[in-house]
């Protein structure tokens, strides 16, 4: 049949090309092409997106992980009484005379004597190497434990100590022999003994759930370090963040969205909130400082003045979520309400603000999650600092004590010498990552939940 | 609950807190970054062996913190501000200026400051005329004044190792770098003859305005890229090194002791670093640790005079101290500083 149509059509002269669906003129080639162009830059965008992604989390990963194991030993420890109370009454302040370097002089004499007595070979490693094998915060441990039970004078009980962060690091891999060599902290000698004393069973690594409970240590004692205060820190903040951003937010929200005329003033404000909510994070700790540290006397490095900032910080955020949220409850629900005779602020409090809750919610929740990770702010109010105290329970003033908070503690740990702390840091950024993909998925989850489509 | 209760309810917490100004039971200390780990290591152990709260100790630099400490007397002031440089005339101006008259001087000890290299890398020998025309942006040629093109270690020195030129510097914030210009490019610059050729042109009234001006004109370094300024902390410059294995990186001795596996440290002047070398004084680039107390607040702060005198006894600060063990250089005239402290003998004026 086309093959009739197309003999019998006479070509006298060639006709100008016309377009066919079949056959793709110059043109369209060239549009499909930059099409598919564009497809492959799309694809190209989001892979490289995606590896970097990959790239960050497998070096965080590949970093931290080893941070929630530890090593520990385990030895029996004899009290020597004449020594940790040489007046022998039993007295806490008498007791308290003893330091710590008493007690790792006891320590490290004890620890000798036990392998010696174990018949654990010390070839090449003398007396204060053996002692370097215990971590500095373990004297401090058994200190605290005797002042606490004098009655365990005399006796001889097991011990449970950190190893230090070299040793710990053999256990773990960090630390190889090839590197030994050239570390001025650790002989290979020291390794081969703490090869020894893993086939006795008296090292072993295990999970470290002091690397969340425990406060932060100073340089020289990598292994004691953890993110209790950092953790309490925090949750304290976001506690008290949400408390004071949720009235405020909602509030100012309601009364811009239902109340408010619509006039130069409120355009003005408007603007104002869109403009703050881009301001640099640095500039409400500059802001904090003046106000709240210099002028209120609010106590510097507490979690209280810590959530006052942030709270600055994330009100212009919410305020725009919770306003979109407001928004999108259809004005027919209003009408309706009103119409049925309820007041504005009943038809606000009845219909609006539960139908605009999952919104609110979830918008707090990102909201919160961003205060979570930010530094830059609590650098200016003292809260980027060494605190080795927990601070009490929130009714005993403790948000007025000093702490730190997580994202802070990546950022101590990541300055400091001992590479032991670079492990740490990429662990406490694990933690602070399992903690905004929790509050991620809530997030989602209430809005899957709750949220409702007009 | 509604919200109007809740915000109200809110506020008020606020409000409380902000007017109860409670009475500090923690020590604060705030100031350097190379201070930091000593000042950490006494205030852990002081707070296992006192029955005082650890002190809070903060970082953020040397003229950060004297300038906070500066800010007046009262418990939300800070105590202590730790600094790796003396104090200046115009911090006790502001310090006299906010009510802060007394202000005790302690001098604890001393921080070396040395040059690294990866350690697979080939060894060097410096001395500081070699840094100063590695570094420099001018150097003496033959008598002559020319801009620093040279390339490679060798190109000046025939013995050092044929390496591209690349030293991170200490970045112009730190405390460090005014150590590394005096100690080590200034010190070369008059080892080259660099100094006097351009205090022969230098523009000035009198000797000293010239001196100032030569002075200025060699610590003015190559701007090629061949010297990098690190404006962060040492692990930065750490970082840096093993991305590039021919980088030398300028760190304390205590950051080079603790990552002696990584770094191979360099000579200056023929002597290695270390406590011993820098306490004699033979090894030359060395700068005294300070920190300074407000003495109106000794007693007013629980356990601030015992954490000051702790700080510098010798079960801390002397020289099988846990601060030594680190890398502090002690101090050999700890005994004058402990019985100033005792005595809270404030410091003098800046002579």
């Amino acid at each position: 049949m086309t093959d009739l149509t197309s003999a019998s059509i006479p070509a006298a002269h060639p006709a100008p090309r016309k377009s066919s669906l079949l056959t793709q003129s110059a043109l369209v080639k060239k549009r499909n092409a930059a099409e598919a162009r564009f497809k492959y830059y799309g694809i190209a965008a989001i892979t490289i997106s995606l590896s970097v992604l990959a790239i960050m989390l497998w070096t965080i990963f590949s970093d931290g992980l080893s941070a929630f194991k530890q090593a520990t030993f385990t030895f029996p420890v004899t009290l020597d009484a004449e020594r940790l109370d040489p007046k022998g009454n039993r007295d806490r302040a008498e007791m308290m005379k003893v330091t710590t370097i008493g007690y790792t002089s006891l320590l490290n004499e004890q620890l000798v004597g036990y392998l010696d007595a174990r018949g654990i070979s010390t070839e090449g490693v003398d007396d204060r190497e053996i002692g370097a094998f215990i971590s500095r915060d373990t004297p401090a441990r058994l200190r605290n434990l005797v002042l606490d039970n004098p009655g365990i004078l005399g006796q001889t009980i097991e011990f449970n100590g950190y190893a230090t962060g070299r040793i710990d690091g053999y256990l773990k891999g960090r630390v190889t022999r090839d590197s030994a060599e050239l570390d001025t902290n650790i002989s290979v000698a020291q390794l081969d003994l703490a090869d020894r004393m893993v086939d006795e069973g008296m090292l072993s690594a295990s999970f470290n759930w002091g690397f969340l409970t425990n406060p932060d240590a100073s340089d020289q004692r990598p292994e004691a370090s953890g993110l209790g205060v950092a953790l309490i820190g925090s949750a304290y903040m976001m506690l008290l963040v949400a408390i004071m951003v949720l009235p405020l937010g909602v509030a100012a929200s309601i009364y811009l969205e239902e109340f408010a005329p619509k006039n130069r003033w409120t355009d003005l404000i408007e603007v104002n909130i869109s403009n703050l909510a881009a301001v640099p994070s640095i500039v409400y700790g500059i802001l904090g400082l003046a106000i709240f540290i210099n002028f209120a006397k609010v106590p510097q490095s507490s979690p209280m003045v810590g959530a006052l900032v942030l709270t600055l910080m994330t009100l212009p955020t919410i305020i725009i979520a919770t306003r979109a949220a407001i928004r999108a409850v259809p004005p027919s629900i209003r009408d309706a309400a009103l119409g049925v005779g309820a007041s504005k602020m009943q038809t606000v409090f009845h219909h609006v603000l539960p139908l605009a809750a999952p919104g609110i919610l979830t918008g707090t929740i990102l909201g919160l999650a961003s205060a979570l990770g930010e530094t830059a702010p609590l650098l200016l109010i003292g809260m980027v600092a060494f605190v080795a105290n927990y601070p009490a329970g929130p009714l005993d003033g403790g948000m007025l004590d000093p702490a730190t908070a997580l994202p802070v503690q990546v950022y101590s740990w990541a300055s400091r010498s001992d590479p032991a702390f670079i492990e740490r840091s990429a662990g406490a950024i694990i933690v602070l990552l399992a903690f905004l993909v929790v509050m991620n998925i809530v997030a989602i989850l209430l809005r899957r939940r709750f949220e409702r489509r007009w | 609950m509604s919200f109007a209760k809740l915000a109200v309810s809110a506020i008020a917490m606020a409000a409380v807190s902000a007017t109860a100004a409670a009475a500090r039971d923690n020590v604060q200390v705030t100031g350097s970054s190379t201070v930091l780990p000593y000042s950490t290591i006494v205030a852990e152990a002081f707070g296992e062996n006192f029955d005082f709260p650890t002190p809070v100790v903060e970082g953020g630099g040397s003229g950060a913190g004297r300038a906070k400490m500066c800010e007046g007397v009262g418990t939300n002031t800070v105590d202590i501000a730790n600094s790796s440089s003396r104090i200046t005339q115009k911090d006790l101006d502001t310090c006299a200026a906010n009510g802060v008259t007394e202000v005790m001087e302690v001098r604890f000890g001393y921080d070396g400051i040395v040059f690294a290299s990866d350690v697979n890398g080939p060894e060097f020998a410096f001395t500081p005329a070699d840094i100063y025309n590695a570094v420099a942006g001018q150097v003496a040629v033959d008598g002559a004044i020319v801009p620093n093109t040279y390339t490679q270690w060798a190109d000046f020195n025939p013995d050092m190792p044929a390496q591209d030129i690349l030293v991170l510097s200490p970045g112009t914030k730190h405390g460090t770098r005014e150590v590394f210009d005096e100690r080590v490019i200034i010190a070369g610059c008059k080892a080259t003859g660099a100094y006097d050729l351009f205090l022969a042109t230098a523009e000035g009234d009198d000797d000293r305005a010239k001196s100032r001006a030569a002075n200025g004109a060699c610590t003015t370094l190559r701007t090629d890229g061949r010297n990098v300024d690190i404006d962060g902390d040492y692990t930065e410059t750490l970082q840096r090194l093993e991305n590039d294995k021919n980088a030398i990186g300028v760190f304390g001795l205590s950051f080079y002791q603790n990552n002696t596996d990584k770094l191979r440290v360099g000579t200056m002047g023929g002597i290695e670093p270390s406590t011993e070398t820098i306490a004699t004084g033979e090894y030359p680039v060395s700068r005294p640790l300070f920190f300074y107390v407000k003495v109106a607040h000794l007693d007013v702060i629980p356990g601030l005079q015992e954490y000051v005198d702790f700080f510098v006894s010798d079960d801390m600060a002397g020289p099988n101290g846990p601060l030594a063990q680190y890398g502090l250089v002690a101090d050999p005239e700890l005994a004058a500083t402990q019985e100033m402290v005792a005595n809270r003998t404030p410091m003098g004026p800046l002579n």
